[in-house]
């Protein structure tokens, strides 16, 4: 430690130079931004037909409109009810599809390959899946089709049309594209685990299925949490898929609409005062997250340290 | 003895309904993508008809229908998504490296404090401060400009966490200070040094920019309304919102197909050191 820091001391100035570009980037981009949507928030300021009306100071007032007129709510909830049907199969199977992966025993052929074709979805345009899709499962589309060849359905089923097809086939989406990430994920994870547990228990006679629950899964609690949490953050982002899917209406019924949809209609109809204060929520939402994926990513590096 | 045997058998059968399952998780995930190309190369009246499995023979009068076609600047949107995408890549990955290189080679009072600040803001989503970023743009009078889509990538806290891990262990601090005894500038000695030992992060880092930019979506449509400056998201939304009845399906597929395969081609090369990235940026963090 003493000789790094001999050795270090004279260079000081170039760890502040060298920090220059992202710090000036990040206050011009972000935080300026940032700190501006909060000032944004407490002005009326929205179109109305042709005139810009405010902005005039008004204080909390766009945030009690925001949280009584009960949008909010309906959206946040679609938002929860989307992420949570895509989010339960997918850690299911990632779960699975990790354990199988991560046990040499089963000798998985071409790993490697299913490996690639499960993650390639989460490399994919969301905005040209999500067109693929709507393309795929239009009322006179291939999916349809297919299926009344098959003789499963006898007219057209229209997804696009029902509450659950349309939260079913966003669910789908973003399940396609995220369980590959978590399954790598969590494969490292369990690649992680000191292998002689494995050992020490099959000696002592645990079976597959006693491992797995009372080794693997345990250990893998903080990755699990940090799978999780991101998840959650990125289903709080959710947009580009249910907003080309609905041509951004959100329909039927408003029952697939987002948060960041509704944010993009205040922000694209210019009422600004209304963006501001959703804004500002959704920073509050997405900053008590981060901060629990924080502590979990420096818990971990400590760990690996100590 | 026989235990043993009987218990190779079961694993044996295991195997089987695994790679089974596997195989069909492969076909469930390719099968969009096989429509895709199967019906992006048949003509308007035959999608109409209904499904095939066979490839038609209209990929590439689908593909000149679509470049041909006034109302959708396709190949200027090819080229803009690729200008912001292509600068967005070598500008954040060159400038997370500079910023990783900073924390990691460096002893400053502030350390601890930035490094901590910069993992504290890495999950914080952009759409949170979009408004401010877009009055922001139109105050600098860069609506319809590309720099305000590449520039911000600079400050990339996530791409600078995955550089900095790889650091931590393939950056030994004893090669810098050989340069230093050399004499080489400090500037000159990230350049010509730490950058080419850090090629391999920087490489996937490369592709993971390179593609979250070119398939972003939300900012982009904020910024850009010239039909000439236009990317392809915005793009696919436009003709989303079009009549779709009225429209060439070989059409709609061909311009799907171009916005998703040259990631996919890409992809196909790089797969295993994309799949490694994804495990080493995140969980051994």
């Amino acid at each position: 430690m003493a000789k790094r820091r001999k050795s270090c001391v004279s260079y000081t100035k170039w760890g502040y130079i060298f920090l220059i570009p992202f710090f000036l980037v990040y206050i011009v981009f972000s935080l300026v931004p940032l700190v501006s949507v909060f000032y944004n928030s407490l002005f009326e300021n929205f179109r109305s037909g042709l005139k810009q009306i405010g902005p005039n100071f008004i204080g909390l007032d766009n945030y009690k409109t925001l949280l009584s007129n009960g949008d909010l709510l309906t959206f946040a909830k679609n938002t929860i009810i989307v992420w949570i049907i895509g989010f339960i199969p997918q850690i299911l199977l990632s779960l699975l599809l990790a354990a199988w992966f991560a046990n040499t025993r089963l000798r998985i052929r071409a790993a490697g390959f299913f490996k690639g074709v499960i993650y390639m979805p989460n490399l994919i345009m969301a905005s040209a899946f999500s067109m693929l899709f709507f393309t795929l499962f239009s009322d006179s589309g291939p999916i349809n089709d297919l299926l009344i060849k098959m003789g499963i359905l006898n007219e057209p089923f229209r997804f696009l049309s029902s509450v659950g097809g349309t939260r079913g086939l966003i669910a789908l989406m973003n399940f396609l594209m995220w369980f590959g990430n978590t399954t790598i994920l969590l494969m490292a994870g369990i690649l992680g685990i000191d292998t002689s547990l494995f050992e020490a228990a099959e000696v002592d006679g645990a079976s597959q299925l006693q491992i797995f629950r009372s080794i693997t899964l345990p250990l893998l609690k903080p990755i699990f949490l940090y799978v999780l949490i991101t998840s959650m953050i990125g289903g709080i982002q959710m947009f580009d898929v249910p907003q080309i899917l609905t041509n951004g209406s959100g329909n039927p019924n408003s029952t697939s609409k987002t948060l960041i949809m509704y944010l993009n209609q205040h922000l694209y109809n210019k009422n600004y005062g209304m963006a501001g204060a959703l804004s500002v929520l959704l920073f509050i939402l997405t900053a008590i997250l981060s901060l629990l994926v924080f502590f979990s990513i420096s818990a971990r590096r400590d760990d690996r340290r100590g | 003895m026989a235990a043993i045997k009987r218990n190779r058998r079961r694993i044996g059968i295991k195997r089987i309904i695994i790679h089974a399952i596997l195989i069909l998780i492969t076909l469930l995930c390719l099968f969009p993508f096989y429509i895709l190309i199967i019906n992006s190369s048949r003509y308007h009246p035959d999608i109409q008809k209904g499904f095939s499995f066979v490839p038609g023979s209209a990929f590439l009068y689908n593909l000149k229908n679509l470049m041909n076609d006034p109302n959708l600047p396709v190949l200027r949107a090819l080229r803009n998504s690729f200008i912001i995408s292509a600068s967005t890549a070598l500008l954040s990955t060159y400038f997370s490296a500079m910023t990783a290189y900073a924390i990691h080679a460096y002893d400053f009072k502030a350390k601890k404090a930035i490094f901590t600040f910069i993992l504290m803001i890495m999950m914080v989503p952009t759409q949170v401060s979009a408004l401010g970023f877009f009055n922001l743009v139109r105050k600098m009078n860069l609506l319809n400009n590309f720099i305000p889509l590449i520039v911000p990538s600079i400050a990339a806290p996530v791409v600078f966490f995955f550089i900095k891990q790889y650091m931590e262990n393939s950056l030994p601090m004893e090669i810098v200070e050989a340069a230093r005894i050399d004499g080489a500038h400090e500037f000159r000695t990230f350049n010509t040094i730490v950058v080419p030992i850090l090629k391999p992060a920087i490489a996937v880092q490369m592709i993971f920019t390179f593609t979250s930019s070119w398939n972003n979506y939300f900012i982009p449509n904020l910024i850009l309304d010239d039909a000439k400056r236009k990317t392809l998201p915005i793009l696919i939304a436009q003709l989303r919102s079009a009549d779709f009845l009225k429209f060439d399906m070989g059409k709609v597929y061909m311009l799907i197909t171009l916005s998703i395969f040259p990631v996919i081609i890409v992809y196909m090369f790089l797969s295993k050191s994309i799949i490694q990235g994804v495990a080493i940026g995140s969980v051994k963090g």
